[in-house]
C-alpha cells in the first residue's frame, strides 16, 4: 500500500467525521488566532507610544536648572545658551534655543484666553521641538534681535480667540502690550504627559522677557543634536560646557550635585518602551493561557474520539492492515487537521489585525505566528497521534473490545 | 493434501491467581479444504475464544496453531497482518463495518491493504457484492442498510480477498429469521463453490446446515460429528 493511498484514506477519515474535524480545527484556530492577535495588539500599542514620543523629536535635549529659585546667578542665562552654541567644544550641536515660559492671558477685542504655556524663544525652537507652522510663518531671527512683538499661536488658542476669523495679521494684547499674530501652529496630536499640546503661544524671547517674564533665569534650553544618533555625544558635550560655566557661577552653594539637569527625549522613549514591553509581555501571558486552553480543547476532542477510533483500528487490523499503515494514516489525519486549523487561525488573525482593536492598530509579530502555529500543531499531532499509536499496538481483539 | 486448519492442544487462560479463567482446556481439531464446519456451545464454552485464535485476532496461551501449514504463533506483527489479509476472511457478530463509509469502500478495504490497484479493487469488490446480492446497494452507508444487508456486506468483505478460510463468529446472532436465511444462503453458495467455512452459532438450525458439527463444552470438544446438511438452499444441495 503506497503513501498516496494512505493519504487518500486519511482525507476520507477527515471527511467522514465532518463535525469532529471542524470542532478540532476550530479549537486550534481560536488558540492560534488569539495568541497572534493579542501579541499584535501589545506590539501595536508599543509602536503607538514610541511614535508619539518620536513626534516630540528624539534628537533634542532639554537643559533645566535644578535650583528652585531660578533667579540671579545660579540659573540658566542667555550667556550660557550662547556658550552651548560652540562649534569647537560642541561640534554636534545643530541649534540652541533658550526658552522662557509662563502662563498668561491673551486678549483679542472682547475675548480673552488663558494660555497655559506662553513661550519666549528663538526661531530654531520650531524645528528643534517639532512644532511646524501651519498658516502664516514663524518669526525670524531678525524679529527676535529687533525685539519685535510678534507671536505664533497654537490651534486651541486660535480657535478660542478667532472663531471663524483668520488670526494672521491680527493684534492681540498680552501683558499690556500688543503682539501681532504672524502664524498658527499645525495641530499637534495629544502627546504624553501634557494636557493640551495645542494650548501654546510662541514669541521672540527678547519681547517676552521685556513684556512678561523679566530678565531672570531661563526656564530651559532646548539643544538640538545633528541627528538622533548623536544625542549621547551632544549630552556629554553640553555637560562639559555647563560644568565650566555653572560651577564658576555657583562655586560654593551646591557642590554636591550639578546645578542643572539634562533630559533627552530618547531617555523618555526608553522608559516608555519599557512600559510598553511590559504590556506586551502581559498580553503575551494572556495569549499563552488561551493557547493552553485551546490546547486542552484539542486534547479533549482528540481523546474523546479514541473509543470510536480504537474500534475502527481493531476492524482495520482484523482486515489485515499493517501497523505502519494505520499509524501513518492517523498521523496524517492529525497533522492535516492541526495544520489546516493553524493556517485558518493565522488567516483569521491576519484579517483581524486590519481592524483597530481597543484604539490600537495591531502589529503582527512574525515570531508569535510561528510560536502559536508550532505549539498548536505539536499538541494536535501529539494527542491525535498518541492514542492511535497505542491502539495500533493492541491485539485486534483487544482493540475491537475497547470501551 | 494438508489441512487448511490444524489446531493442536490449544489452551487459553485469562487473568492470573484466583481470578484465572480457563477459556480453552486443550482443543485439537483439523479442518480440511472445502469443509463447512459449525462450532456450537453454550455461553462460556470457549467458542468465541477459539474463533478469535483461529482468526489470528488473539494468541493462544499454549499449543500450536497451523494455518495453511504455517505456524501462526511464530509470526511477527507484520506477517500476522499479511496472514489476516490473505488467508482469513472474518465475519463478526456485530458486523464491524467502518461507519459513514459506503458498502463498496468497506468491501474494498482488505484489497487496499493487500496493495491492489484502485480499478482492480473496484471490480473485485463489485463482484463480491454481487455474490451476496447487494451490487445495487454498493453506495449505501452501513446505517442505510438493514442488519441482514450489513452482514452480507461484511461477508462480501470477508471473501473479497478469496481467503483460504472463511470464519464467521455468530454471523446470524443479531439478525431476524429472514435475514438469517439470506446470510446462510450466501454461505451455502460459498460452500458449493468450494470455500472452507468455519462458523460459530448457538442456534441449532444454523448448525444443522453445516457438514460437520463440533460441540464445545467448558473449553473442551464434547462431540465432533459429520452430518447430512438439512434445509440447505437448492444451489448447495448438489
Amino acid at each position: 500500500m503506497n503513501t498516496f493511498e494512505i493519504i487518500r484514506f486519511a482525507l476520507r477519515g477527515i471527511a467522514v467525521n465532518k463535525l469532529r474535524s471542524s470542532l478540532t480545527m476550530l479549537g486550534i484556530l481560536i488558540g492560534v488566532a488569539a495568541v497572534i492577535l493579542l501579541v499584535a495588539v501589545g506590539n501595536g500599542s508599543a509602536k503607538q507610544i514610541s511614535d508619539r514620543i518620536s513626534a516630540l523629536g528624539t534628537n533634542t535635549l532639554t537643559v533645566m536648572s535644578t535650583s528652585r529659585n531660578a533667579t540671579g546667578s545660579s540659573g540658566l542665562t542667555l550667556k550660557i545658551a550662547d556658550a552651548l552654541d560652540d562649534p569647537v567644544l560642541a561640534p554636534d550641536v545643530k541649534s540652541v534655543s533658550p526658552v522662557v515660559s509662563t502662563s498668561t492671558t491673551i486678549a483679542y477685542g472682547s475675548t480673552s484666553h488663558d494660555v497655559s504655556s506662553f513661550v519666549g524663544t528663538t526661531p530654531s525652537y520650531f524645528t528643534a521641538s517639532n512644532t511646524p507652522v501651519q498658516t502664516g510663518s514663524a518669526f525670524s531671527a531678525d524679529d527676535n534681535s529687533q525685539g519685535r512683538r510678534v507671536v505664533v499661536i497654537g490651534q486651541t488658542v486660535a480657535e478660542d480667540l478667532f472663531a471663524g476669523e483668520d488670526p494672521v495679521g491680527q493684534q492681540v494684547t498680552v501683558g499690556g502690550a500688543l503682539f501681532t499674530v504672524v502664524g498658527v501652529l499645525a495641530e499637534k496630536s495629544e502627546s504624553t504627559g501634557q494636557s493640551d499640546a495645542n494650548d501654546v503661544a510662541i514669541a521672540p524671547i527678547i519681547a517676552v522677557r521685556q513684556v512678561l517674564t523679566g530678565y531672570g533665569a531661563l526656564s530651559s534650553i532646548l539643544v538640538e543634536a545633528a541627528n538622533s544618533g548623536m544625542v549621547a555625544t551632544v549630552q556629554s558635550e553640553v555637560a562639559t560646557i555647563l560644568d565650566q560655566r555653572m560651577t564658576a557661577a555657583t562655586s560654593s552653594t551646591s557642590s554636591t550635585s550639578t546645578p542643572y539637569r539634562i533630559r533627552s527625549a530618547s531617555q523618555l522613549l526608553e522608559t516608555q518602551t519599557e512600559t510598553a514591553d511590559t504590556f506586551t509581555t502581559l498580553l503575551g501571558a494572556v495569549a499563552a493561557i488561551s493557547l493552553l486552553v485551546g490546547g486542552i480543547g484539542i486534547t479533549n476532542i482528540m481523546l474523546v474520539t479514541v473509543t470510536e477510533r480504537t474500534r475502527e483500528i481493531g476492524i482495520r487490523k482484523a482486515l489485515g492492515a499493517p501497523r505502519r499503515v494505520i499509524l501513518t494514516q492517523f498521523m496524517i489525519e492529525a497533522t492535516l487537521l492541526s495544520f489546516l486549523g493553524g493556517a485558518l487561525g493565522v488567516a483569521a488573525a491576519l484579517i483581524g489585525a486590519h481592524f483597530t482593536i481597543a484604539g490600537v492598530k495591531p502589529l503582527v509579530v512574525p515570531s508569535s505566528v510561528a510560536l502559536a502555529l508550532g505549539v498548536s500543531v505539536v499538541i494536535g499531532m501529539f494527542f491525535g497521534g498518541l492514542p492511535a499509536a497505542r491502539a495500533a499496538r493492541l491485539r485486534p481483539i483487544d482493540a475491537l473490545r475497547y470501551e | 493434501m494438508h489441512p487448511v486448519l490444524d489446531v493442536r492442544s490449544v489452551t487459553k487462560v485469562y487473568g492470573e491467581g484466583d481470578t484465572t479463567v480457563h477459556a480453552l482446556r486443550g482443543v485439537s481439531v483439523t479442518v480440511a479444504r472445502g469443509e463447512y464446519v459449525a462450532i456450537m456451545g453454550s455461553s462460556g464454552s470457549g467458542k468465541s475464544t477459539l474463533m478469535n485464535i483461529l482468526g489470528c485476532l488473539d494468541i493462544p496461551s499454549a499449543g500450536r496453531y497451523l494455518l495453511d501449514s504455517v505456524d501462526v504463533s511464530r509470526l511477527t506483527d507484520r506477517q500476522l497482518a499479511l496472514v489476516r489479509n490473505r488467508l482469513i476472511g472474518f465475519v463478526f457478530q456485530s458486523f464491524n463495518l467502518i461507519p459513514r463509509t459506503s458498502a463498496l469502500a468497506n468491501v474494498e478495504l482488505p484489497l487496499a491493504y493487500a496493495g491492489v490497484h484502485a480499478k482492480e479493487r473496484r471490480r473485485r469488490a463489485m463482484r463480491a457484492l454481487e455474490t451476496v446480492g447487494l451490487a445495487d446497494r454498493h453506495d449505501h452507508e452501513p446505517n442505510q442498510l438493514s442488519g441482514g444487508q450489513q452482514q452480507r456486506v461484511a461477508v462480501a468483505r470477508a471473501l473479497v480477498t478469496e481467503p483460504a478460510l472463511l470464519l464467521a463468529d455468530e454471523p446470524t446472532g443479531n439478525l431476524d429469521s429472514h435475514s438469517t436465511d439470506d446470510v446462510l444462503t450466501v454461505f451455502d453458495e460459498l460452500r458449493a463453490a468450494g470455500r472452507t467455512i468455519v462458523l460459530i452459532t448457538h442456534e441449532p438450525e444454523v448448525g444443522a446446515r453445516a457438514d460437520r458439527l463440533i460441540k464445545l463444552f467448558d473449553g473442551q470438544i464434547e462431540s465432533d460429528v459429520r452430518q447430512e446438511a438439512v434445509g440447505r438452499h437448492a444451489v448447495g444441495a448438489r
